[in-house]
């Protein structure tokens, strides 16, 4: 049976992970390659390492992490944030990393995801979408981190990442993210049944339920979580052996 | 030991390279006909397309020198798949591969919606004969997939997932292994059996 997944999120500035909250008021929580480890060895069953840095500088040493991480870790790992461009693509996989998550730059130029698809595949290929539900319950889609509002609609903007050849999908509900209430599920269960292709949900973490909760109600096919993680606030052996007895497929380490 | 990784145009090669260093061997990543019949172990891993990786090896005559290798030799993935005697993953609908195993590989056609594809994540593996390469690994232990394609059950079958159907996840027949998901993106137990791999 295919197990539900459960990812912790890292966020990177100038090599260091640190997380923000709504994204903002970040505090640093160690060394990216240690920490993965660590969540590896505990039974995270992927990770996603986001870069959060701007400066050149920065890349280059996001670069070099990839690739230690790619020596280090032995369980699938995607990299995301500063993504512009298909030679961006090129360097991270050539650097390690299994996929590679594209948010923004998506966006502003759909044909990125074609061209990701067509040259290394759709595996590679995850499309993050940073969504945003107004009073009238239409969910918006941001760009810059939840900073600039696009004309683009949550469920059809997905739709057409996936008929472009995204492989997985990767939501973020700016309502949820940081507020600890639970997932958007359902949003994430509507996305989950009108796509053919994987949905993570990320944003809205805060107890175990919660999970339990994303992937019956939201139909979620993997978790992700950050803070909760990294501030021991929920233990994952804990929390797999919990969705397990609640009748979750999960991979047991 | 040597162990050589076949290079060619398939993506998601250097991870297997990690992952025996993380086993302590340095394996080389070659093209080199010479270099790959003299190592003691083939690794023919990879993430791509059947059709371009298939016409890569043929011009490359990678072809004649695979099925030619007697040492024990280990698809992952792609690599397995072009082991196999045909793909359904070409702009024909057909493309004729290396054929070392009788098995054809087919896409997964889910009968509902929900049913994603590709398939991603992990899923339990069952080993049916106590073939030596799943040593220590009972229990139907979970590995990580990503593929869309998938090589039907037959006779060199040593391992199945159930996922939409019933298919192999590892073959066997000779001095040729292969499985279709990633033992190097696969924890411990893919560790193990990599390690089994390298005791054969």
């Amino acid at each position: 049976m295919l197990a539900k997944r459960i990812i912790p999120c890292l966020d990177i500035k100038d090599g260091q992970t640190v997380k923000g909250v709504n994204f903002l008021n970040i505090k640093s929580v160690g060394d990216p390659v240690e920490l993965g480890a660590e969540y590896s060895r505990l039974g995270a069953d992927e990770l996603v390492f986001l870069d959060i840095t701007a400066s050149h500088e920065g890349r280059k040493t996001f670069k070099d992490l990839v690739k230690r991480i790619a020596e280090n870790i032995s369980i699938p790992f995607t990299v995301g944030g500063g993504i512009h461009e298909l030679k961006d693509v090129e360097t991270l996989l050539a650097a390690g990393a299994d996929k590679v998550s594209i948010n923004s730059a998506s966006i502003k130029n759909p044909d990125l995801i074609t061209e990701v698809a067509k040259n290394f595949g759709s595996q590679v290929c995850t499309v993050a979408i940073d969504a945003k539900m107004a009073s009238d319950g239409e969910w918006t889609c941001y760009l810059n981190g939840g900073r600039v509002e696009t004309d683009k609609k949550l469920f059809s903007w997905a739709k057409e990442a996936q008929e472009r050849g995204a492989g997985e999908i990767l939501f973020t509900s700016m309502n949820h993210d940081g507020v600890k209430q639970g997932f958007a599920n359902d949003a994430l269960r509507v996305l989950s049944e009108s796509l053919s292709i994987p949905v993570i949900a990320s944003g809205g973490a805060g107890k175990m339920e919660h999970f339990k909760d994303v992937f019956v109600d939201g139909k979620a096919d993997a978790a992700l979580a950050a803070s909760i993680f990294h501030f021991h606030e929920i233990a994952i052996p804990d929390l797999k052996n919990y969705l397990a007895k609640e009748g979750i497929p999960m991979r047991l380490v | 030991m040597k162990v050589a990784i076949i290079k060619y145009n398939a993506g998601n090669i250097f991870s297997v390279d990690y992952a025996m260093r993380r086993l302590g061997i340095e394996a080389e990543i070659t093209g080199d006909p010479e270099k790959i019949l003299s190592a003691d172990k083939v690794i023919f891993p990879g993430v791509g397309e059947a059709e371009t990786t298939m016409s890569y090896l043929k011009a490359h005559n990678l072809d004649n020198l695979i099925k030619s290798l007697k040492q024990p030799t280990l698809g992952i993935c792609i690599g397995m798949q072009l082991m196999c005697k045909s793909s359904e993953e070409a702009t024909s609908g057909k493309v004729d591969c290396l054929g070392i195993f009788d098995e054809e590989v087919k896409l997964f056609v889910p009968d509902e919606k929900t049913i994603k594809v590709p398939h991603m994540g992990w899923n339990t593996v069952s080993a049916i004969n106590g073939n030596p390469l799943f040593d220590g690994l009972t229990n139907d232990p979970y590995f990580y997939y990503v593929h869309s394609y998938h090589a039907t059950v037959g006779i060199d079958t040593i391992a199945t997932t159930d996922y939409i159907n019933k298919y192999s996840a590892a073959l066997h027949k000779d001095n040729f292994y292969a499985v279709q998901f990633h033992p190097e993106k696969s924890g411990k137990v893919g560790e193990l059996l990599l390690n089994n791999f390298l005791k054969l």
